[in-house]
């Protein structure tokens, strides 16, 4: 079934045929249409599960380690200063080793205080363990959600789900809307690997000396190294059911390309039509759109960039003070060794929400043409200087 | 207290403008709030008793005295209509504005 | 791909119509973007939303900042603001007034179309005088002047968006479908 819906109600959607069994939730702009609109499945029986109104995020990440621990399929949504507050309880969920999985609209950290699109907010958090997925288009979404689901329940690892404040969480798009049935096929219930158990009572998360913590890191690690394959298959299964495949990485026009960008969320598709319009002007561009972030796919990159000495440039809506962005940072770490004679410059743009405009990739383009590498310094992009 | 004096447009061209930090750069005199109105408040100054609750009572600082009379500012009123409410003499009508 | 701008007030449901307008342009199996200026907004103060139409998967998500056509659902914004800002030499500007497109010189550049999208809303009883609901009716006019959906499919969305009022909504679109004044281009 076809409908029109904005990007936060694709969430509510992947999360009523997946299923969730528990949603602890609290609103913050831009995030509110998402858990808006479960509490009236719930409310309706349209989706059967328990909807607790928690008094803040905090409590709300609370709520769902403690129902994932029962054996619940959790869910929840957040953004920026939401997430922050959960960020203790990011960690507990992850070393925790709890499906969790949960949506994150991209908004600017304050202050100054607002609600626009910007990075920052879910790659403060990529070092707590959870997944991270950048999507870009409202049908990405739900299916981002229904396979999320999948992956980390197989993996015992939480994963979080993007969507660009605004212009992904409130424009309003197409999205074909999968049957359940089908969903029920692809998506068997939840099998929890730990679970709290009055038949089988054990104690989770006590006291752990150095003697044993490292073990169960490793093991984390491990399991989330499983990650890009497990992504990657899964993404083939869904698309043999529904006929929509989602990659890791996003390529277009990028096998003769001569100037690479790299982005993520939105702005990896108003990249697309720079390309074509680039392409039309003579210049051999083409895209990478990351979709998966953590673990971070490492082979995947190296093969779509290859080792014929392009020039990539990476666009960052976000930023790592002290450093540079970070999508750039991971990227050039990824293909040391690797990319040999490829020059990879760093492009900050669009925080706090401003535009990335086709100008804007345009003058990217141009400058990543001419620039002589290895030059490192950040290099910004429509900031009034 | 007399008539609140305009205020020049804040520039801010290149990152050397900004301050640090976000903060106010002008005054509450920048918002002009009046725009917002839909009905406005008409003071009948042959009613009007001097009491003075009205401006006392105004939550945006939008009346004013002069000449011992209270004028409405019209340049930040925005329409409450609390000094409508509060005036003992009921002399302050509350019209719709006309677009 | 065809970029519209819509200017209306807060309130008056602007953001509704492009969604009941993307909608209609679903159900005929084109491609579509639509989304509001993203702020904080408060009742009266000028809004913006914006439709982006295709017949192939729409992949650019940046601002709109030429759009090919402007709708201003609310009169008097052309007196308060600069609607055309932006706009494509020739490019089309639905005005709902009970104004006809000769009464707007200032928009020679392009061509104006004009309907009393008020008048109708208030004789299909929807809003007040004071306060009328126009924003069914501005669909309308819209898919017939821009030509993105047939009436029946606009109709049909309008069905699954309005529950208060539904059949005198559906009606205040067909009317305005009828009654748009095409102007040509130089604002004749």
């Amino acid at each position: 079934m076809k409908k029109v819906m904005m990007g936060n109600h694709a969430l509510s959607w992947g999360a009523q045929l997946g299923r969730a069994q528990v949603i602890a939730a609290y609103p913050i702009t831009p995030q509110t249409q998402v858990v808006e609109l479960l509490s009236e499945m719930c409310a309706d029986k349209s989706l059967d599960a328990k909807f607790i109104k928690v008094e803040s995020e905090h409590s709300a990440m609370a709520a769902c380690i403690g129902a994932s621990l029962a054996g619940a399929r959790t869910f929840t949504a957040t953004s920026a200063h939401g997430l922050a507050l959960m960020h203790e309880l990011l960690h507990w969920a992850a070393i925790g080793r709890l499906p969790v999985v949960m949506g994150n609209i991209n908004r600017a950290m304050a202050p100054g205080w607002s609600i626009w699109s910007d990075q920052n907010d879910s790659l403060s958090q990529r070092d707590t363990g959870w997944m991270q997925y950048y999507c870009a288009s409202n049908q990405e979404v739900l299916d981002t959600t229904i396979q999320a689901f999948k992956v980390s329940e197989a993996l015992a690892v939480p994963g979080m789900i993007m969507l660009d404040a605004f212009t992904l969480s409130h424009t309003y798009e197409v999205v074909d809307i999968p049957e359940q049935d089908k969903v029920d096929s692809f998506l068997p219930p939840f099998q929890a690997k730990l679970r709290l158990s009055s038949d089988d009572p054990r104690a989770f998360g006590g006291l752990t000396s150095p003697e044993h913590y490292f073990e169960l890191r490793y093991k984390q690690q491990k399991d989330m190294e499983k990650a890009p394959a497990l992504v990657a298959e899964t993404g083939k299964e869904y698309e043999k059911l529904f006929g929509r495949r989602l990659e890791l990485i996003e390529a277009y026009r990028n096998e003769d390309a001569e100037l690479l960008f790299v982005t993520s969320g939105t702005t990896g598709y108003t990249a697309r039509v720079a390309v074509d319009a680039l392409r039309k002007e003579g210049v051999k561009a083409g895209n990478l759109r990351i979709r998966l972030f953590r673990p971070f796919p490492f082979a995947e990159l190296r093969k779509l960039v290859g080792r014929s000495g392009r020039r990539v440039a990476v666009v960052d809506r976000n930023l790592s003070f002290g450093h540079h962005g970070i999508f750039f940072q991971e990227v050039k770490s990824a293909l040391y060794g690797h990319a040999d004679g490829t020059a990879v410059f760093g492009y900050v743009s669009g925080l706090g929400g401003r535009d990335i405009s086709l100008e804007h990739f345009k003058e990217i383009a141009a400058d990543a043409l001419k620039r002589r590498p290895p030059a490192e310094e950040i290099v910004w992009i429509g900031v009034r200087k | 207290m007399s008539k609140k004096k305009t205020t020049e447009k804040i520039v801010l061209a290149t990152e050397r403008d900004f301050p640090i930090m976000p903060m106010s750069l002008g005054t509450m005199h920048h918002n002009r709030t009046g725009a917002w109105r839909n009905i406005r408040p008409v003071i009948d100054k042959e009613n009007c008793i001097q009491c003075g609750i009205c401006w006392k009572f105004c939550p945006d600082v939008s009346i004013y005295v002069e000449n011992e009379y209270p004028v409405i500012d019209y340049v930040y009123c925005k329409g409450c209509g609390i000094c409508a409410e509060e005036c003992p003499s009921k002399c302050i009508a509350m019209v719709e504005e006309k677009k | 791909m065809i970029e519209i701008r819509f200017h209306g007030r807060g309130g008056q449901g602007t953001v509704v119509a492009s969604k009941i307008l993307a909608d209609a342009i679903a159900k005929e199996g084109n491609y579509v973007q639509a989304y509001p200026e993203f702020g904080v907004e408060r009742r009266g103060a000028p809004v913006v939303a914006f439709l982006r139409v295709d017949d192939k998967p729409i992949y650019d998500k940046s601002r709109i900042y030429t759009p090919d056509h402007i709708v201003v659902v609310e009169p008097t914004l052309v007196e308060a603001i600069d609607v055309t800002d932006g706009l494509k030499p020739g490019g089309t500007i639905l005005v709902n007034t009970d104004k006809k497109p000769a009464d707007f010189p200032q928009y020679k550049k392009f061509r104006v179309v004009t309907v009393d999208a008020t008048a109708i809303a208030v004789k299909n009883k929807l809003g007040t005088l004071a306060a009328p609901i126009v924003n069914t009716a501005i669909t309308g006019a819209v898919v017939k002047v821009f030509e993105l959906a047939k009436l029946p499919s606009l109709q049909d969305s309008i069905r699954e968006a309005i529950g208060i009022k539904t059949e005198d909504n559906v009606k205040a679109a067909g009317e305005a479908f009828e009654l748009v004044v095409l102007g040509k281009a130089g604002g004749k």
